[in-house]
């Protein structure tokens, strides 16, 4: 689904944080990608949302090669793409629903078409009560879920989280992990990053480790 | 389950200080740039009519000599500029009035018939039509010795210098004005704009169309645009109407009649009026297509390509 090669990564004239890295997101796979803080997990996530490109190497999203891709072009693969940001990016001046509905509204689409869809995911992510509510008042964990359900809302091929249980107690992070396991099973991809040893021990799945620059993989 | 509220919020916050200040820099430039402009129209048009009415009387002079038949020859030179085309009336300005015109010179109880004075026709043209006065003066010069004709040319041309200097101005101030707004306007744009930019950056992260985006701004920006523009314009329309009723008022005093002969009655017409409506409209689509410009350049640094 999105292959890796021989890419590597650096901002500025600096030195490359991510180095050769060569891998392959397979449709329906789980991975975490983790590593110590600053050791690229984020980059690597907004190289897999084709929001920055690689310094080398090639990129290859849902079979073309993403250097090749248009503008227009990207914002159609986003709408198979799904992200969660480390720092949830909710719109304060929408309501739960209306964030969650965001990704459709902007494809122009009517809100009968989407309420139903909208409401439904809401009340699978355990937010059915939070619907009119504003995300300042949301509490770390209810935001935490309407950005997993906007990612979501689209029903995309890819999920990315980054750092999704970083402000959570441990019993909300187990509940959010089987989220992205049930999400998993109905076929979507997932990689999650997280330098949370503890989340990973919970759940067996493929581990993309960084480390200096460099990618290990232990499937 | 309750269902959702019928009326969604807009993408793009209603309320917000930096759009409420913005309005109010977009307010106040408007006023500003339609009073400037309806002063410098006001200014223009009373400097095109001082040129009117100087330029709808000319004179004639006929200076005496030995033996010559002065009636006769004011008569002739009646008949010969009335036939004129573009004049109105010929009228000869008689004896008392010539006397009276010189009693402050000469004394009173003086006879014309004993002195040498030279007398005037007065000429009245007609309103928007040409009239050749050379082929008059040539005319006038070979029926009656001594006579002359005074258009007024030197004077004519200098305050015609002096309106064309006064529009000239005028504009200048106006060309100042109207770049301080523009350059107010984009950089009051832009700053309310940076307040949204994160509004932006989730669009298009949730997959929205570059022009999708820019329209969901360019829209709440016209507005905007729309209510400070038309805040302005009709402030500065009050302020037209109420100068017009005071000097309206003043008229009789003489500090009103002082200001009413400058510039006529103080009425910004028509002319005000739509320059007023374009201004506005202009403001306002000036503030969207910044707001549109802000987003487009925005989101084209989002992606790192
Ligand atoms: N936009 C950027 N410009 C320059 N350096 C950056 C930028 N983003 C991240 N970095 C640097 O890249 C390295 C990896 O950062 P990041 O991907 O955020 O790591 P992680 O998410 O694993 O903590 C860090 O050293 C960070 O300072
Ligand atoms: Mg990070």
């Amino acid at each position: 689904m999105i292959k890796f090669e021989n890419v590597g990564l650096r901002y500025g004239m600096g030195s490359e944080i991510l180095r050769d890295l060569t891998f392959h997101i397979a449709p329906g796979s789980f991975q975490f990608l983790t590593g110590p803080s600053g050791a690229g997990k984020s980059s690597l996530l907004r190289l897999l949302f084709l929001s920055l490109s690689p310094t080398r190497g090639l990129i290859n999203v849902f079979g073309k090669d993403a250097a090749s891709l248009k503008r227009a072009d990207l914002q159609d693969i986003r709408q198979d793409i799904g992200i969660v940001f480390q720092d949830f990016r909710l719109l304060d001046h929408l309501t739960t629903f209306e964030n969650v509905a965001l990704p459709l509204r902007v494809q122009g689409r009517e809100e009968a078409s989407y309420k139903r869809d909208v409401i439904d995911l809401l009340d699978w992510v355990g937010l059915s009560d939070r619907l009119h509510v504003l995300p300042p008042v949301l509490s770390g964990g209810e935001k935490q879920r309407a950005a997993i359900a906007r990612a979501l809302i689209n029903q995309p091929k890819l999920l990315l989280a980054d750092e999704p249980t970083g402000n959570l107690d441990p019993t909300l992070a187990r509940r959010l992990l089987r989220l992205f396991a049930e999400l998993n099973r109905s076929g979507t991809s997932v990689v999650i990053a997280t330098h949370d040893l503890g989340l990973m021990d919970q759940f067996q799945a493929r581990r993309l480790v960084i480390n200096e620059g460099l990618l290990q993989i232990y499937d | 389950m309750r269902a959702t509220s019928p009326i969604s919020n807009s993408i793009v916050p209603r309320e917000s200080i930096a759009a409420n200040a913005l309005t109010l820099v977009i307010g106040i430039m408007t006023f500003l740039l339609c009073l400037t402009f309806g002063a410098v129209s006001l200014v223009s048009d009373t400097a095109s009519s001082w040129k009117n009415d100087i330029a709808r009387e000319v004179t004639i002079q006929i200076r005496p000599a030995d033996g010559f038949d002065m009636e006769n020859a004011l008569k002739t030179a009646q008949q010969i500029a009335s036939g004129m085309k573009g004049i109105k009336s010929v009228s000869i300005i008689n004896e008392a009035a010539t006397a009276r015109l010189l009693e402050p010179w000469l004394g009173a109880g003086l006879s014309l018939d004993e002195l040498p004075i030279p007398r005037l026709l007065s000429v009245k043209l007609k309103q928007g039509e040409r009239v050749d006065f050379d082929e008059l003066r040539r005319q006038l010069i070979s029926a009656v010795p001594g006579a002359s004709l005074d258009d007024h040319q030197a004077w004519s041309d200098r305050l015609n210098t002096m309106a064309g200097a006064t529009v000239f101005i005028g504009l200048s101030i106006m060309a100042l004005v109207m770049s301080a707004t523009i350059l107010t306007v984009i950089f009051a744009t832009r700053g309310a704009m940076s307040s949204n930019q994160h509004i932006v950056e989730v669009l298009h992260f949730v997959g929205a169309r570059d022009n999708y985006v820019a329209e969901q701004f360019q829209r709440h920006f016209l507005a905007l645009g729309l209510k400070g523009g038309a805040i302005g314009g009709v402030m500065a329309i009050f302020t037209f109407i109420i100068i017009g009723i005071w000097t309206g008022q003043n008229i009789a005093t003489p500090e009103g009649d002082q200001v009413t002969a400058l510039f006529g009655t103080f009425s910004v017409g028509l002319i005000g009026y739509a320059g007023t409506a374009v201004i506005v409209v202009l403001i306002s689509f000036l503030t969207a297509m910044t707001s549109r410009r802000t987003v487009l350049r925005h989101i084209s640094t989002l992606d790192n390509k």
